[in-house]
């Protein structure tokens, strides 16, 4: 019995472990001893450190990957101010009876791939764009504006982009929190905004935990966002990474840089859940 | 004594449905009071109109003398025990009991030491620490308790407490919460559909159906003298019969029931026409009635089972040529031990205790 259930366990590892090790594995140590790897005066093939230690000393990469950081973390934290109160009402205000549409009509725009979305938002913001031809045609402007390629904007497609991996966890959790907890809190003597505090933001911490990591990642990874909706100033972590394979075709630096990405983000996330006190294991069951 | 809550012609309409109709009732100070009444017959509606979290539609809810309307939960001087508990699952016991404390910005030290004293009250010292999952439900059921007593409440409400626990353990909390309201003195207001919870610890209790109080009043009042077929009926065991009026005195009516037997009976209410219902309670049937007794139905009995349940063992018979069984209580010597299944007995029972209703049509 004991041998049978562990052969089964097997079974159904086999195509998890396969993938991690054939997809994220081999490719991250291929990646790894590829950024030690570089060429000396020679033009000989060597071990260095040289890849990892240009990030330090050059000030434009380090500089970049700080930026693309800081705003990686405020598109989480914009999204998740934005997708809450969302979830909320949907989960909580409305009837029951409407919450399935409602949810289904927020996540309706990730049924189109990313590019189209970020096209969409092109063709609103653009100088020649919807907006601007509202604007004109109403007489608030003179002279259309370029409402495109700069931060505001890209934080605003990036925020966009995130807001299903947000708004998913968010209303999974919510969805689990009994509507008598909030009444208890009230009765208790809970103005609303010690209830949201003390009761609703407590009990939907693994969720929005594990969306923040989500949206973090993915915007820190992100690289058609920020390079169609980012202006020539916006450089992104990613598009350097880009840079190195493809513009100068130093494949070690690009190694090295992603590999820097990883274990930088890691870094930032191990810190956040410190911070807020937050289990990884409890926010993903 | 003082009146702690006063409610006057409450109505509570949901769309075209009247939840709570016209309630109007007084509960005095320090007593335990119970709304008693089936499922779906408004116990909530009006709980939490009481508790603020619903606005009445029209009628007037006073607690110790103040209109009440348009102030929020959090403001009344009134806490509620909710029917599924609603524990806060990211606090540990303390932290759930603490929890109104810190909302009225009493100093630590202070919202600790009552913390205490109210946990060893409900048996649970030195569970502070405990998470909320590691209890039992009975456990459980006493923090809630705990977490609203503790503020002091004018009144504490308790929807249905003992709902989901199971018959041994309802029945013990049951004399537990009885003993606890009358060590606190707190005014308690407690919803049920059990009747026999409602008898046992109750000070007085208010039957209510379809959204209207039909008789408040004293257990025993409600058991010894129901004001309206529906507290018959519900309020402790009955036969019951359909049964049509045959003659009719001032104070003692003749009838026939369904099942073809002839009694003379009271009339409970005023009877304007001949279709009523006739409740016995199985405890008033005397089994082989002296001769001599007066003022009583006789008939003979066909017994079918004997029901053995310790001290509440009951016979199941038929009367007549009727199949239909009716309920006798064994008295609790040992006389009739030797009845059984097919044994032809003597019964009677008194005209005062074969109550008549009329029906509604
Ligand atoms: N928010 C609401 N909207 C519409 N109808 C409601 C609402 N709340 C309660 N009702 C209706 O009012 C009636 C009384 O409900 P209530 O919850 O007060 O019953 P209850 O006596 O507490 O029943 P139970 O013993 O099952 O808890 C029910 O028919 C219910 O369907
Ligand atoms: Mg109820």
């Amino acid at each position: 019995m004991r041998r049978e259930t562990k052969i089964g366990l097997y079974i159904f590892l086999a195509p998890v472990l396969m993938w991690l090790l054939l997809l994220i594995v081999v490719p991250h140590i291929d990646l790894f001893i590829m950024s030690l790897r570089g060429e000396d005066d020679l033009g000989e093939a060597i071990w260095t450190l040289d890849n990892y230690h240009s990030f330090f000393s050059e000030r434009i990469y380090w500089l970049t990957f700080a930026r693309t950081a800081t705003y990686a973390l405020l598109v989480t934290l914009l999204t998740f101010l934005i997708t809450f109160p969302v979830a909320f009402y949907i989960t909580k205000v409305v009837h029951r009876r409407y919450s399935a549409f409602l949810t289904i009509l927020l996540l309706m725009p990730f049924w189109v791939s990313e590019l189209v979305r970020v096209y969409g938002w092109m063709i609103l913001l653009r100088e020649s764009g919807v907006i601007n031809h509202l604007l004109l045609g109403m007489g608030l402007l003179e002279q259309p504006v370029e409402l495109l390629y700069n931060d505001v904007s890209m934080v605003m497609g990036l925020v966009y982009t995130s807001m299903l991996f947000m708004a998913v966890p968010l209303i999974s959790s919510l969805e689990g929190m009994d509507d008598n907890l909030i009444e208890a809190a009230h009765d208790l003597g809970a103005s609303k905004l010690t209830i949201f505090l003390r009761i609703v933001i407590p009990y939907a911490a693994p969720g929005i935990t594990s969306g923040a990591i989500v949206v973090f990642m993915l915007t820190l990874g992100n690289y058609l966002t920020p390079n169609l909706m980012g202006g020539k100033n916006s450089l992104w972590f990613t598009e350097q990474i880009y840079n190195q394979f493809i513009a100068s075709f130093n494949w070690n630096q690009g190694a090295a840089f992603g590999f820097l990405l990883l274990l930088l983000s890691s870094l930032i996330i191990w810190a956040g859940l410190r911070l807020s006190r937050q289990d990884l294991g409890r926010a993903l069951t | 004594m003082d009146v702690v809550l006063e409610i006057r012609e409450l109505v509570r309409r949901f769309d075209t449905m009247v939840a709570v109709d016209n309630v109007s009732l007084e509960v005095q100070e320090g007593s335990f009071f119970s709304i008693l009444g089936p499922s779906g017959c408004g116990k909530t509606t009006l709980l939490r109109m009481i508790a603020g979290f619903q606005e009445p539609t029209s009628g007037v809810i006073r607690i110790r003398g103040k209109d009440m309307r348009g102030i929020p939960p959090n403001r009344r001087p009134v806490n509620l025990v909710f029917q599924n508990l609603a524990l806060f699952p990211m606090m540990d016991v303390a932290g759930n009991i603490a929890f109104g404390l810190k909302r009225k910005r009493l100093a630590a030290a202070e919202i600790g030491r009552r913390v205490e004293s109210i946990l060893e009250r409900v048996g649970l010292a030195d569970y502070g620490a405990k998470q909320v999952g590691q209890l039992s439900g009975g456990q459980k059921q006493r923090v809630a308790i705990a977490r609203a007593l503790v503020l002091e409440p004018s009144i504490l409400l308790l929807d249905e407490p003992l709902g989901a626990l199971d018959l041994k353990l309802r029945e013990q909390m049951k004399i537990e919460l009885k003993k606890l309201q009358s060590e606190v003195g707190t005014t308690f207001i407690y919803i049920t559909h059990d009747q026999s919870e409602a008898l046992v610890m109750s000070d007085r209790v208010a039957v209510m159906n379809a959204g209207r109080l039909e008789q408040v009043g004293p257990p025993r009042a409600l058991y010894d003298s129901p004001a309206s077929c529906f507290v018959a009926g519900f309020v402790g065991e009955s036969n019951q019969f359909p049964a049509q009026i045959e003659e009719q005195e001032e104070k003692q009516i003749r009838v026939r029931t369904d099942t073809g037997l002839q009694l003379q009976a009271t009339p409970m209410q005023p009877m304007e026409r001949p279709e009523c219902r006739l409740f016995i309670r199985p405890e008033s049937i005397i089994l082989q009635p002296e001769e001599s007794l007066s003022g009583i139905n006789r008939f003979t009995l066909q017994v079918k089972t004997i029901l053995f349940d310790g001290s509440n063992t009951k016979v199941l018979a038929t009367v007549g040529e009727s199949e239909r069984e009716i309920m006798v209580s064994l008295p609790q010597n040992r006389q009739f031990a030797h009845i059984g299944p097919g044994d032809r007995i003597t019964a009677g029972v008194y005209i005062d205790a074969c109550r008549c209703y009329p029906v509604h049509a």
